[in-house]
């Protein structure tokens, strides 16, 4: 007999997940509710719908950075000036999300602990270190998102923890990031391969610092580190990107599926990562490159990576 | 188990009791009777079920319909009386934005949502707007125009009652 709970916060929905073994979290629905009527997994016999739990809706300011409440939807992200003008790579991912429909109802929580390799929010969360709060009876735990994504469909999340918020950690001076992804066509798409950079640039204008993470390129997003420590201390131009970009092949292993060859994902991750390395850059620098990067990426930029 | 559902359709209240996992959309046409959001693949792609919730967006064919519980429904029969179209749809007739129907009423709540939040939108906005619902039978172009059509009378109307 299934059964079905609305309750109204947080700590009310971690209660019903501890008193009912098997029950689910759902959301916005667009995974969870998407899956089960297709066929691909059966509708869990207890539902815990959180949509109404008005305190995982919230957003916090604070020293350490913001937090996004865990029903954040990928509609509020993707008009934010606060995260397009400090977390640019989040709000290019959630504006490449499915349909306005999609993005008024499909949460930033939903969306990791969906943990699809190819989700788009998971490569911007991890050039940005971020980590999220997971709610339980036994109390809270903080977790960096990069040890919650654990495999495909999969986090280290137990049954019963809710997650509850994600921390963006603030970002130095003269840094700016992007999220860039490879898409058959412009709407209701899945990435073919994606990818997050972020780049700090020093006083003397070469590359302090970078992060790059991808997406649909390995069993969960994953950084690139190898690309990361070649890119320090250089200066931010196309063959400084390229040469990165050769290196961030290396940190994958990419499956064949219906939407690409596991060959053409490998060829397309150092042009999607060349991509996101000169937006990040360039909003480092200032440059005004509007939300989602995908569509508007500077002329110069898409013919150097070609 | 059947649980109550309490909501305003069209702007009227009404009540329900529906198991967990039926889909608005479902509910929607087989208990409460508006068979206007149709079910074209029953998987949020082609946002012909499209409905508005609180104003926002919404494949009801994806949703479950106990979420709705205590909000505000729109579909396409509480958009305009038949005698008196809405904007979207005259401008859907005089374009020629429509063929077979199927795809309509997602497309005029789907345009409504923008219309309603930006009225002031560009091509490229109402292409946005329009990206999860899919249409067999125009080609797109005179969808889009009427969209545009659309929101510039609703503006000139904005204009001069304003
Ligand atoms: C047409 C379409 C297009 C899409 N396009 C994209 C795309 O381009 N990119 C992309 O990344 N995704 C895409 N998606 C997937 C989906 O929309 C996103 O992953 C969305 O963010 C999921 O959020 P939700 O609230 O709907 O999740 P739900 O379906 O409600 O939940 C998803 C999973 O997370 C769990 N869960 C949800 N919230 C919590 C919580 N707070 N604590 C613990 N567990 C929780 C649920 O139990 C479930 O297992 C698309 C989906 C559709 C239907
Ligand atoms: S029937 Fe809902 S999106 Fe197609
Ligand atoms: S008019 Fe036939 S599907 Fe659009």
């Amino acid at each position: 007999m299934s059964r079905y709970f609305a309750p109204t916060t947080a700590a009310e929905a971690a209660a019903l997940l501890a008193e009912h073994g098997g029950a689910r979290v759902v959301a916005g629905g667009t995974d969870l509710v998407v899956a089960a009527r297709g066929g691909k997994h059966r509708m869990p016999e207890v539902l815990i719908a959180i949509h109404g739990a008005t305190d995982l809706a919230s957003l916090v300011e604070n020293e350490d950075g913001v937090r996004l409440g865990a029903l954040t939807s990928h509609a509020w992200i993707e008009r934010s000036p606060l995260i397009g003008s400090h977390w640019s790579a989040l709000a290019d991912a959630s504006a490449l999300v499915g349909s306005p429909a999609t993005r008024a109802n499909g949460t930033l929580g939903g969306n990791l602990m969906n943990a699809s390799p190819a989700m788009d929010t998971g490569a911007p969360l991890l050039v940005f270190e971020a980590d999220v709060e997971l709610l339980s009876l036994r109390g809270t735990r903080t977790v960096p998102v990069a040890d919650l994504l654990a495999g495909a469909g999969r986090t280290t999340a137990e049954p019963d923890e809710l997650l509850t918020s994600v921390r963006l950690p603030d970002l130095p001076p003269a840094t700016g990031s992007a999220y860039v992804r490879l898409e058959h066509r412009r709407a209701m798409e899945i990435a073919v391969v994606g990818a997050a950079a972020l780049v700090t640039l020093g006083d003397d204008g070469r590359v302090a610092d970078c992060r790059v993470a991808l997406s649909a390129a390995a069993p969960t997003c994953v950084r690139a580190r190898e690309a990361e420590d070649l890119l320090r201390g250089l200066r931010p131009d196309g063959a400084s990107f390229r040469d990165a970009a050769a290196l961030a092949t290396g940190a994958v292993q990419p499956i064949t599926d219906v939407r690409a060859s596991a060959r053409y994902r490998r060829a397309m991750i150092s042009v999607v990562v060349s991509r996101a390395l000169a937006v990040a850059a360039a909003r480092a620098a200032g440059t005004d490159i509007a939300v989602p990067a995908n569509r508007n990426l500077p002329t110069v930029t898409a013919g150097s990576t070609g | 188990m059947k649980y109550p559902l309490n909501v305003r359709v069209n702007g009227v209240e009404t009540s329900v009791d529906v198991e967990p996992h039926r889909s608005l959309l479902n509910v929607l046409r087989e208990d409460i009777g508006l068979t206007g959001p149709k079910e074209g693949c029953d998987d949020s792609e082609c946002g012909a079920c499209m409905v508005l919730v609180d104003g926002r967006p919404v494949n009801s064919c994806s949703y479950l319909a106990l979420q709705t519980d205590g909000r505000e429904i729109t579909t396409i029969e509480g958009v305009s009386e038949p005698s008196c179209p809405h904007s979207i749809q005259q401008a859907l007739l005089e374009e020629g934005g429509v063929q077979c129907g199927f795809c309509t009423p997602g497309i005029v709540m789907s345009a409504k949502a923008l219309l309603d939040a930006n009225p002031s939108c560009d091509e490229d906005e109402v292409r946005l707007a329009l990206g999860g619902n899919l249409c067999r039978c125009t080609g797109y172009q005179k969808i889009v125009r009427a969209v545009l059509r659309a929101a510039e009378q609703l503006q000139d109307r904005a204009g001069t009652t304003g």
